[in-house]
């Protein structure tokens, strides 16, 4: 209790505010990171899981790909990227868009599956297109997943771009690594608890999110959350990523 | 006129569903096709629109053949009403029923304008119009998927089972809809059910199916009823049952209609009296 109040003392210590090692810089760093490597991977991995989830191929490779992408260790990659392109910030965005993808990956292809067949057949039947279908119809119903994949990303890289800190100065991660060394178990964990807030202030901001971008209307017309509208995750999906689509 | 041509359709996993079809579905009628569960009807319907590709055989629709279309083209052209209602759960009703014009480039208040005299044509009150599909009944689906089908003002509706997924009383109300409908606008309609009571109502050509696709009779609904062309249509119909075959007996003052198997099909009335009801065949 007392390393806590000495953490919460060394968070509200105005002297740990200013200069370039001060903690609105670091946060700021830590945020930019994590949006910044979210981005990339979602560059990455939306069209491709788009183009899964639309043309039904390939998910097997992605599925695979996935799995082996999530059970390589970061830190271990981040060192061997370090090691090859040197120290600075170039590895752990390597190493964090590799983790981001996955999630983000699996939310784009399980959006647009998770559509009810007969919709896109019907869309199809009419005379729309395939981008048409895909731009009007697969990417409004399947964002709710999407999101929520993105959301899942955005956890994962915000806590473990503390290891940024390991091969660069930067970052709430600083604050660990640098409290390791000179043992100062206060500005350790209050480095931790600003990560776990930084954590919750995004995951609240993903609520808000999700709510927005189910499609009005379509609540309760998706035929897996419409018979079981409790937190069954549709098939093959990270619970996390299902979390919260109401 | 659509006219299919030794049309055969087998599927990658080797399903014969449709086997040398050849049949001409005349311009301004309604051509039915019913048969059992897997015997090809929906096959046969989604190959006029291009959704499924014959394996063999050409179809043609006033003398082109459709497989030189482009099918996005073709599908625009065509009005398609499926079981389900199949509406974009997105949208709302009056943007589903303007998909299509929009798609074809009609400005968009002119797509919605015209989207809201189609809910008055399909029965539908104009205060739906801003709902999305799931805050509506089965039934007002349905009408919403009709009034779609007719957006583009179509030559051709198919409609796949428009009415299977609606209780009997909105499906007797559904179908009495279209036939006022189509008495006023005359298109070409293909309309696919296994039941045959709904084929009789409705079709000006009725054919009947067998698995694969196979043709057991084609003809008008008196055609039919009265030389089955084989026991498997008599059995289709009902005829051997004797379901068809009424007599009539007297009882408690009114003359009954009875069946062979001595069930009460309904009661014989006097002529003007039954021209006034539109549904004049006796009920189940
Ligand atoms: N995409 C497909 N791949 C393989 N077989 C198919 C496919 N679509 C249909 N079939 C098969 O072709 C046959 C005819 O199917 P179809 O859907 O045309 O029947 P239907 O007469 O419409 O039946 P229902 O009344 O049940 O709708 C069935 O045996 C069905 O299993
Ligand atoms: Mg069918």
């Amino acid at each position: 209790m007392n390393l806590f109040a000495d953490a919460l003392n060394w968070i509200l210590d105005p002297a740990n505010y200013v200069g370039p090692g001060g903690i609105p810089v670091r946060l700021v760093e830590h945020l930019g990171f994590t949006v910044v490597a979210v981005s990339l991977a979602a560059l990455i991995a939306v069209p491709f899981g788009f183009l899964i989830g639309h043309t039904g191929r390939g998910r097997g490779l992605a599925v695979a790909t996935s799995g082996g992408l999530r059970a390589i260790p970061t830190l271990g990659l981040l060192t061997l990227v370090a090691l090859w392109v040197g120290i600075g910030l170039g590895a752990p965005y390597v190493a964090l868009t590799i983790l981001a993808i996955p999630p983000i990956l699996a939310g784009a292809y399980t959006g647009f599956e998770a559509i009810d067949r007969t919709v896109i057949d019907s869309a199809r039947s009419v005379g729309m297109s395939e981008a048409q279908i895909m731009r009007t119809v697969e990417v409004p119903l399947g964002l709710p997943l999407l999101i929520a994949g993105i959301r899942s990303a955005t956890l994962q890289v915000v806590a473990t771009a503390t290891l940024a800190a390991y091969v660069a100065d930067f970052g709430l991660g600083r604050f660990l690594f640098a409290g390791l060394k000179t043992r100062d178990y206060a500005e350790m964990l209050g480095g931790s608890i600003l990560v776990i807030l930084l954590a919750v202030l995004l995951e609240g901001i993903f609520t808000g999110v999700q709510r927005l971008v189910v499609p009005k209307g379509v609540a309760a017309a998706r035929p897996s959350v419409d018979r079981g509208r409790s937190a069954r995750p549709a098939s093959g999906m990270d619970p996390a990523i299902t979390k919260g689509t109401h | 006129m659509i006219e299919f041509r030794s049309v055969s359709k087998q599927f990658p996993d080797g399903t014969l569903a449709v086997d040398d079809f050849s049949l001409t579905l005349p311009s301004h009628q309604t051509t039915v096709l019913v048969g059992s569960s897997g015997s090809g009807k929906t096959t046969l319907l989604r190959m006029i629109n291009r959704m499924v590709d014959p394996s063999s055989g050409t179809i043609e629709i006033d003398g082109a053949d459709i497989a030189a279309l482009e099918p996005v083209q073709l599908r625009r052209s065509i009005g398609y009403v499926m079981q389900n209602s199949g509406l974009l759960p997105h949208r709302t009703v009056i943007d589903n029923v303007a998909t299509v014009p929009l798609l074809r480039g009609v400005p968009r208040r002119k797509a919605r304008t015209e989207a809201l005299s189609l809910l008055d044509t399909v029965g539908l009150d104009r205060s739906l119009a801003a709902r999305y599909p799931n805050q509506l009944s089965g039934g007002q689906q349905q009408r919403v998927g009709v009034a779609r089908g007719l957006a583009v003002n179509p030559n051709i509706l198919l409609m796949d089972e428009p009415f299977g997924a609606v209780d009997p009383i909105v499906r007797a109300e559904l179908q009495q809809e279209l036939i006022r409908l189509q008495s006023e606008l005359g298109k070409t309609v293909v309309f696919v059910t296994h039941d045959i009571e709904e084929a009789f109502l409705l079709g000006d050509q009725v054919v009947i199916l067998r698995d694969g696709g196979r043709i057991a009779q084609v003809g008008s609904p008196s055609d039919i009823l009265a030389k089955p062309a084989d026991d498997f249509v008599a059995s289709f119909v009902g005829a051997d049952r004797g379901k068809r075959a009424l007599h009539v007996e007297r009882r408690g003052g009114s003359d009954i209609l009875v069946d062979t198997d001595g069930r009460l099909a309904g009661v014989l009335v006097a002529p003007s009296a039954a021209d006034a009801t539109p549904d004049h065949r006796a009920p189940r």
